[in-house]
């Protein structure tokens, strides 16, 4: 990603809905290296290949995302998501600064098997990190609306799976925004789960970091391909008083960030398979890529933050 | 309406029909225009029901085939069917045993839509 066009998004202070020309022109393939950097709620980013010097590698708390394991998946466009999982992992143990925690933005399975979520557990026992978060995606909740999800992740959170916890000083925030959805529609959070958002966030001060994850974005990345939450500006509202919010997702096996006020939106890449860039494919399915290639476009995110600038250092890694 | 509940062979069979109307009716006569013959085929590809609308007589039986590398379902928007989740190549067959117009979706991917009026 260039500088042009970071200074492109950082310029957009359009906050009445999506700026989509903007967010199409800062999107980056995982394959291309970038590390993202947000101090006093402006987003720098800069080529992993060319990092400049006084870029803070660490900070207080450093934590890592995983998404869209999609285990189970065997089709051409990656046949082997065992291997690529455990690649990523890789690339988590090998990190300068070890994470604390690892975040899963969902589609931990591709078809809801018990064998599937037991790979997973498996190859992630071998991370580095102490523990694993998770939200679901709709892979997760096929056929039983989500019941063996909760059985295996959902301990102790509330409604469908959400939940947060605090840690030193910044507030986690999972959603769920992959159930009971609509003909016709995107994602859904449901009133349920924005009164209990509203709730949650009440105690807080103004200052506290917060970092929301769920599986769909919660931006309107694609309307078009259902890549978006229908009722998203309800629970972004509740948390506009807060001076600094990272949103991380998953669902569109790619990377792509935007900025709006206060808010960092991000999501992740896949560590199964890559999807076409908005509107450039007939449809949301598998890419198939050169073998060769794969691994340049599936990766993980390192995210840092860094107390007292409200900053939060976002890098992701391809898998090669 | 009652949901006919096909065991393997029936469901193989009803297939076998499905395909081999396809040429005959769905894509040779405009939806809405004739009723389709007793069995009709629909296949999801690209993340779409094709044809996303049908035309059958009552007592016609359809049979959606996913050809995505992704999984998808088909559910009625009145609960009068629900398939199992399929995976590629696997398939759903349901009977329309009364006259109405049936709107169905697939709940993993909302905005995949598709229609069958059953004359």
């Amino acid at each position: 990603m260039t500088e042009k066009k970071t200074n492109h998004l950082v310029d957009d202070h359009d906050e009445d809905g999506v700026d989509r020309r903007g967010f199409l022109s800062c999107m980056a393939w995982a394959g291309t290296g970038a590390f993202f950097l947000m101090q006093g709620g402006v987003l720098k980013s800069y080529s992993l290949s060319r990092l400049p010097a006084g870029v803070p590698s660490s900070g207080e708390l450093s934590f890592v995302q995983i998404s869209d394991s999609h285990m189970g998946f065997n089709k051409p466009a990656n046949e082997d998501v065992v291997g690529t999982l455990k690649t990523a992992v890789d690339r988590i143990n090998a990190l300068g600064t070890r994470p604390e925690f690892m975040l899963h933005t969902g589609d931990i399975s591709h078809l809801s098997r018990a064998e599937e979520f037991d790979t997973v557990d498996q190859v992630l026992k071998g991370a580095s990190t102490n523990s694993v978060f998770f939200v679901p995606g709709e892979h997760d909740v096929l056929e039983d609306d989500g019941k063996q999800y909760l059985e295996r992740y959902g301990k102790g959170a509330k409604g469908n799976g959400w939940y947060s916890f605090d840690h030193k000083g910044a507030h986690f925030i999972g959603l769920v925004n992959v159930m009971n959805l609509k003909a016709g529609g995107l994602g859904t959070l449901g009133g349920d789960q924005i009164a209990w958002l509203r709730d949650d966030v009440s105690r807080l001060k103004h200052s506290t970091p917060i970092v929301v994850f769920a599986h769909i974005p919660l931006w309107t990345v694609y309307p078009e391909w259902g890549w978006g939450t229908e009722d998203s500006a309800q629970a972004l509202a509740v948390l506009k008083k807060f001076g600094s919010v990272t949103v991380l997702n998953g669902h569109i096996h790619q990377t792509m960030q935007k900025v709006e006020g206060n808010v960092t939106f991000h999501t992740a890449a896949s560590t199964a398979f890559p999807q076409p860039k908005p509107g450039e494919a007939a449809s949301p399915g598998p890419m198939k890529v050169p073998a060769d290639q794969l691994k340049s476009i599936l990766g993980i995110t390192d995210v840092t933050v860094a107390r007292g600038r409200h900053a939060l250092a976002i890098v992701d890694s391809a898998l090669a | 309406m009652s949901k006919t509940v096909l065991t393997n062979g029936v469901f193989l069979a009803a297939l076998a029909i499905g395909v081999a109307g396809v040429g005959r009716t769905v894509t040779a006569v405009p939806a809405g225009t004739q009723p389709a013959a007793d069995a009709t085929a629909v296949k999801i590809d690209n993340f779409t029901f094709g044809p996303a609308d049908v035309t059958v007589k009552a007592g016609s039986t359809i049979t959606w085939t996913n050809h995505d590398d992704i999984p998808h379902t088909v559910v009625s928007m009145d609960k009068a069917f629900k398939s199992k989740v399929l995976d590629t190549d696997d398939h759903f067959s349901f009977t329309f045993a009364s006259i109405g117009t049936y709107t169905y979706y697939c709940s993993i991917h909302p905005k995949m839509t598709g229609k069958v009026v059953v004359k």
